[in-house]
């Protein structure tokens, strides 16, 4: 997967993630994919098309063709409101038209260097207390781990689909379904 | 100019533009319809079959907005009053989605009918203070036909005579019921044994195979989601038989911005392309379906003057009671909505006594859908950080262990609650963006707050440990925390009442056949044109009105049955519910 975060950047960001979410029977959210969903959203522009939707109507995982993988084409509208979100407006006129954008770049290159380049080598009591000094990005992180987590993991995230069958929960079902004794019974 | 191409203009491609795109094709009449969304649902070419694009994907639908509008490309902003100042927040207000289709896309459709006494709530239950009750222009009895051919026409799976409350019908649905969640057959058992009465949600998804598209399956991502395998029935077909005649043109990604008017007649519109060119359609007539936001927005941006555009803004007020019961309920697994129960739009001796309580009149409740969370990555915000998370996934006291229950409650019309023009948010077009002013009228408080009360009994005989009761949009009003702006804002998707239809054009907007006051060959065929909201969602009501008046507006017979123009199966007895 093409890299956004420099190596350092993702060391801080899978030792926070690792927080967030610790391992116990299952893995870390780092190691359950949380990073690079994170990564992966940050450089959605680096690949085309950018991944930002990814495509229908099946992942393959119960039956028909995949084409999750195959992600949308944005047109230059949707371009421009996904790139302002992820890479700020930058003083571009077109992207400050609801005022300035501070782009998700920016927010986790702050984000991360706030909570410092030794926080991998902290106890996790200090970097739960880093954590809890970030304010809105702690916020941030949070939901994007609770995305990388739980979304399709062609997203990036959810590696191995840990995140899913942690809580036993299959995702996806189409084309398949659920049959209609799983709707009515226990 | 434009040569004139086409019969008529359509604006919006949801239930309201879809019905009309289909009945006037199907008359011989050529039109072209504007959707300013992408289009993910009919191939553009023949045979304009449904497109398969939809996919059950949490994070594209419910976080990433793929079926639009994008709240930064195309915001709506949001105040309660007047002096909120311009507004407070600029954003998602009543995101429907903006996509070919419109809102049946997302929608579970739980396609319900109105009751008699929905169409005359001034006569019936009588005024409220500071409420612009009215009756509407029009009956059950007239409506009645156009809810028939509806239903046949989308294809609704329910079981005649399972609601004791329900209005008189000529026929049984087209389907029976699909298969009951488990959660469902337990909080509808509980809510019978305290005397409610519960009954298989009337829905838009098929439980057989229907119009050749296949039955349901079950997969669970139902309401927020457009459908993988076209179970729900929506515009799509519509659209697909109106193409198919030749006489229609569907174009994707093109907004009208301007009715254009003279003498008292449209002559057209002015649209704005994808790349932001603009362009001029010349018609004899125009429909706008554009839903209850954008369609006064369009109004008041073609420089219509009556002063009732805009008001009498209603959403629903949505009471959520939800209760944690001690095993899984896999809320994730079936069509969203199984069963629901009308007992709360009935107007009784003790809704009149807690009225009264309250300084009201009356207390009119919706209809309460049976409903459990179903989404995980919304389930996984709530819980906090840490080495809890997982063991809170795990157990999942807030979603796999949730009984529910959603009120759609009545909403009373204000004249204060409106839609206008933002005076300085523009949309990426560069256009002013809808602004929304509204405030709940103490009736939808108090009727929370009371019916909550009830519903959260009925979880308590179901077996919950505990109750929560929450509404949308809040009830205090007041602004107390970082998301308090979002919190006053209503999340229900229905909306209602911006260009109301009467028999009086000082009152209202369209006159009792959907036509504009302002210019006759206007024809409004969204929710736009309800004087009141009901306690039921509106799509039915939508399609079954747009069939009536389009077919008035067009000179066309009124009342050609359903069965004759839909080709659609036999219709089985009412008693054959799957389960």
């Amino acid at each position: 997967m093409s890299r956004f975060l420099s190596e350092g950047q993702r060391r801080i960001l899978a030792a926070a993630c690792a927080r967030l979410v610790p391992a116990d029977d299952d893995p870390d959210a780092a190691e359950a994919g949380a990073a690079d969903y994170i990564d992966g959203l940050l450089g959605a522009f680096l690949v085309d098309p950018p991944r930002i939707w990814a495509g229908g109507p099946f992942s393959g995982r119960f039956g028909g063709g995949p084409s999750f993988a195959s992600f949308h084409r944005l047109t230059a509208q949707d371009e421009l409101a996904w790139r302002t979100r992820i890479e700020g407006s930058r003083g571009v006129s077109e992207r400050e038209r609801l005022g300035p954008v501070v782009g998700l770049q920016e927010q986790y290159a702050e984000g991360l260097a706030a909570l410092g380049e030794d926080f991998p080598a902290l106890s996790a009591g200090e970097q739960d207390e880093r954590l809890r000094a970030a304010g809105s990005f702690l916020d941030l992180l949070y939901e994007h781990v609770c995305e990388g987590l739980y979304s399709a993991p062609e997203y990036g995230g959810n590696r191995d689909l840990i995140g899913w069958r942690s809580i036993g929960y299959l995702g996806d079902v189409q084309p398949r379904g659920y049959s209609d004794d799983e709707v009515s019974h226990e | 100019m434009t040569a004139r191409d086409f019969d008529t203009i359509i604006v919006g491609s949801g239930p309201g533009g879809a019905t009309a795109a289909d009945e006037l094709t199907r008359a011989g009449r050529s039109v072209v319809v504007f959707e300013r969304g992408h289009n993910y649902l009919i191939q553009p070419a023949r045979p304009y079959d449904l497109m398969q694009v939809f996919s059950n994907d949490e994070l594209k639908y419910t976080i990433r907005h793929f079926l639009g509008p994008d709240p930064w490309l195309e915001p709506r902003t949001f105040r309660r009053n007047e002096s909120d100042g311009d507004r407070i927040l600029t954003g998602e207000v009543n995101n429907v989605p903006a996509t070919v289709g419109g809102g049946s896309v997302h929608a579970d459709a739980k396609l319900v009918r109105l009751r008699e006494d929905d169409f005359r709530m001034l006569t019936e239950l009588g005024p409220a203070e500071g409420a612009n009750i009215a009756d509407w222009p029009l009956t059950y009895d007239d409506l009645e036909p156009y809810y028939d051919t509806a239903e046949r026409l989308i294809g609704v799976a329910g079981l005649a005579g399972a609601n004791p409350f329900a209005a008189w019908r000529s026929s049984p649905y087209p389907m029976p019921p699909g298969p009951p969640m488990y959660a469902s057959l337990l909080t509808s058992a509980a809510a019978d044994r305290l005397g409610y009465h519960s009954y298989p949600a009337p829905t838009g998804v098929n439980s057989v195979p229907y119009d050749g598209r296949p039955a349901c399956n079950n997969c669970g991502f139902c309401a927020d989601f457009g459908c993988p395998i076209h179970a729900k029935g929506g515009p799509g077909p519509a659209l697909r038989r109106a193409l198919l005649t030749g006489r229609a043109d569907l174009r994707a990604d093109a907004f009208v911005s301007r009715i254009l008017v003279r003498d008292g007649r449209a002559t057209g519109v002015e649209w704005i392309d994808a790349d932001g060119g603009t362009h001029v359609e010349l018609a004899d007539e125009v429909v706008v379906a554009a839903g209850a936001m954008e369609t006064p927005r369009l109004l008041l941006l073609s420089g219509f003057a009556n002063p009732n555009i805009g008001r009498n803004l209603m959403f629903h007020m949505q009471t959520f009671v939800f209760g944690e019961v001690p095993f899984r309920v896999h809320g994730h697994i079936g069509r969203s909505v199984t069963h629901v129960h009308d007992d709360h739009v009935i107007v009784d001796e003790l809704a009149r006594n807690a009225a009264s309580a309250a300084g009201l009149p009356w207390l009119k409740g919706g209809v309460v859908e049976h409903c459990t969370p179903a989404s995980v990555i919304a389930e996984a915000k709530l819980y906090p950080w840490g080495a809890e998370h997982r063991s809170h996934m795990r157990r999942s006291p807030m979603r796999d262990h949730f009984l529910g229950f959603v009120m759609q409650g009545e909403d009373l019309p204000q004249t204060r609650n409106r839609v206008d023009l933002d005076p300085s948010i523009r949309d990426f077009r560069g256009l002013p963006v809808a602004r929304t002013t509204y405030e709940p009228h103490p009736h939808e408080i108090a009727a929370s707050q009371y019916h909550g009360e009830r519903l959260a009994a009925i979880l308590t005989e179901a077996g919950a440990k505990y109750t929560i009761v929450a509404t949308s949009p809040t009830t205090t009003g007041e602004l107390q925390s970082a998301h308090a702006d979002i919190s006053v804002v209503p999340v229900s998707r229905h909306v209602a009442g911006t260009a109301r239809m009467g028999r009086n054009p000082s009152t209202s907007v369209c006159d009792e056949w959907g036509r504009l006051w302002e210019a006759p060959n206007v024809l409004v065929a969204d929710s736009a044109v309800f004087p009141t909201i009901s306690g039921y969602g509106p799509t039915l009501t939508i399609v079954a009105l747009a069939l009536r008046n389009v077919r008035a507006f067009a000179g066309l017979d009124p009342l050609r049955a359903a069965r004759e123009l839909t080709g659609a199966p036999a219709v089985p007895p009412a008693g054959g519910a799957a389960n």
